[in-house]
């Protein structure tokens, strides 16, 4: 039966076809106010993966998306995206690689004093100068009828539920066809089977655009659904990272817990 | 036993105060701790200002952002500072009439009120009204986005937040003030006209004539283009309050408050440094 150091091993060098991973998070450590957050964490993701980061409230797995995003800057360690070491970077050079990147916010984070429209053509306005008026606005109803929500493009942030300022969020994360994507809890205060529906809707846009994918999620059964490996956090480290069956056939006392109380 | 349960007759001398003394560590420890906040504001305002002037000096512009806010801080600004002018020009002139008139200098009354105007007046009144609203306004806005993530979502989508944001509204206050500053004179030397005009009839060109005689634009320019200086301190100051807020809902409003106070108060003080700096080079 395969232990979590096992596990580990297997997957400590996940190389795809001698290409270095996409993302590749080495030794961070992250501290607020003095309380460890992150505690030499490392992992890799590469093109067309899925990895799911799961854990308890509170053992920083947002904070690792913000990380990557550089919204925050670690204690010590490396984040390299392509390559690239971001820590440091000023926000210029640091806005290049964001190009490449699309952050779905927890609570989707819309622009409250622009239209669901206006909020996904964002982005384009600043980025895509090149693109007309007409082609951005098409662009714009093509991404948000990707994700159901083509009907209510002059509604304000503030009219949509939740579930659907979700759907918006990441019609606008998805406006730069990004190659990473970053997704904080998003199926978090949503309802079983508008959850079901997010879950089936970020599948379908993995298989389409196979972009290098983290999920930060408590929700195992959404893990399951659109990740091909998952990370299991604790106490700011990674306690065991592999497929779903390598976590059910994990030996370590706090994997089976998670895994009985999901 | 009485029936208060205390022994008939004993001799119960009420509790002695006992004054406790605030240990001399604490109060240093509290001095310190203030004055480590005073320079820990005044460092990090030091560096948004320096991550605002390089985003406002590099391209690529936020020119209709620009436009909006110029519309934002100044087109609906303008009914408020006329209001204010307009009724400053009043009070002005029933005070000054009072008191000229006491002194025998009755015929200064235009000089009076036009000097009085647009070399004090009008530019600290201006400040003030535009610090109260739009200092607030844009402390709050910029604090209700902080707490809901929308500035991260601005900078997570590879936008320089700086540049966007806050460059954008300082420039505005800076354009905006001297210009609203000349509304607030307008209306200000009016209704001034117009009320000593209900007295004493005084035509509006005899008005004028009498208040510019013999006055250089040197008199009057200096103090209206300092106002700009004034809508610096009001832009960056909201702007750094609010994208640094924290703590909800209590932290907008603790936010808009403070933009406006601090706002008002370096309003004040910059106006001591600058009146002197008129007054040596604008002789």
């Amino acid at each position: 039966m395969a232990t979590a150091y096992d596990i580990a091993t297997k997957q400590a060098a996940p190389e795809q076809d001698g290409l270095a991973p996409v993302i590749a998070v080495e030794n961070v450590h992250k501290s607020f106010d003095g309380h460890k957050v992150l505690n030499g964490i490392s992992l890799h993701v590469n093109q067309g993966e899925t990895l799911a980061v799961l854990g308890r409230s509170g053992t920083g797995k947002s904070v690792l998306l913000r990380l990557i995003i550089g919204l925050d800057t670690p204690d010590s360690g490396s984040i390299c995206i392509h390559g690239q070491d971001i820590a440091g970077l000023a926000l210029d050079r640091m806005g290049e690689i964001r190009k490449k990147m699309g952050f779905l916010f927890q609570q989707a984070a819309l622009y409250d004093s622009l239209t669901v429209a206006g909020n996904v053509a964002f982005p384009l306005e600043h980025h895509r100068r090149d693109m007309s008026k007409s082609e951005r606005a098409d662009h714009v109803r093509q991404l948000l009828a990707e994700v159901g929500m083509d009907g209510d493009l002059e509604k304000m942030p503030s009219d949509i539920s939740g579930g659907m300022q979700k759907r918006v969020g990441l019609a606008r994360a998805l406006a730069l066809e990004p190659e990473i994507l970053l997704l904080d809890e998003p199926t978090a205060g949503l309802d079983p089977i508008s959850a079901g529906e997010i879950d089936e809707l970020i599948l379908k846009l993995q298989r389409e655009r196979q972009m290098a994918s983290i999920v930060v999620t408590h929700d195992l059964h959404s893990a399951k659904t659109i990740a091909g490996r998952l990370a299991l956090l604790n106490e700011g480290d990674v306690v065991i990272e592999g497929t779903f069956e390598d976590l059910q056939q994990s030996e370590t006392a706090f994997v089976k817990e998670f895994l009985k109380q999901s | 036993m009485s029936s208060r349960g205390l022994i008939a007759g004993a001799n119960i001398s009420p509790p002695i105060p006992v004054r406790r003394s605030v240990p001399a560590s604490s109060v240093v420890n509290s001095t310190v701790g203030l004055f480590n906040g005073f320079f820990e504001w005044f460092g990090e305002l030091g560096i948004f200002s320096w991550r605002v002037f390089r985003a406002a000096i590099t391209p690529p512009y936020e020119g209709r952002e620009l436009i909006r806010q110029l519309d934002e801080v100044g087109s609906k600004s303008l009914p408020l500072v006329a209001m204010a002018g307009a009724a400053i020009g009043v009070i002005l002139s029933l005070e000054a009439r009072y008191s000229l008139t006491r002194f025998g200098a009755k015929s200064m009354f235009p000089a009076t009120l036009v000097y009085t105007v647009l070399q004090v007046m009008g530019p600290v009144i201006t400040g003030l009204v535009v610090s109260g609203r739009v200092g607030a306004g844009m402390g709050a806005e910029l604090a209700s986005m902080k707490v809901t993530e929308q500035i991260d979502a601005i900078e997570a989508s590879a936008i320089n937040p700086y540049r966007l944001l806050a460059a954008t509204r300082i420039l505005a206050c800076i354009l905006m003030l001297p210009l609203l500053t000349i509304a607030t004179d307008g209306c200000a030397l009016l209704t001034g006209w117009f009320a000593q005009s209900l007295v004493e009839p005084l035509s509006f060109h005899q008005f004028i004539s009498s208040g510019f005689n013999g006055a250089h634009f040197n008199a009057f320019l200096p103090q209206t283009f300092k106002t700009a200086v004034y809508g610096l301190i009001i832009g960056l100051i909201a702007c750094f309050q609010g994208m640094r807020t924290r703590g909800g809902a209590a932290g907008v409003g603790r936010a808009a408050t403070n933009s406006v106070v601090l706002a008002s108060l370096f309003l004040i003080l910059a106006d001591v440094l600058l009146v002197k700096f008129i007054l040596v080079f604008f002789p």
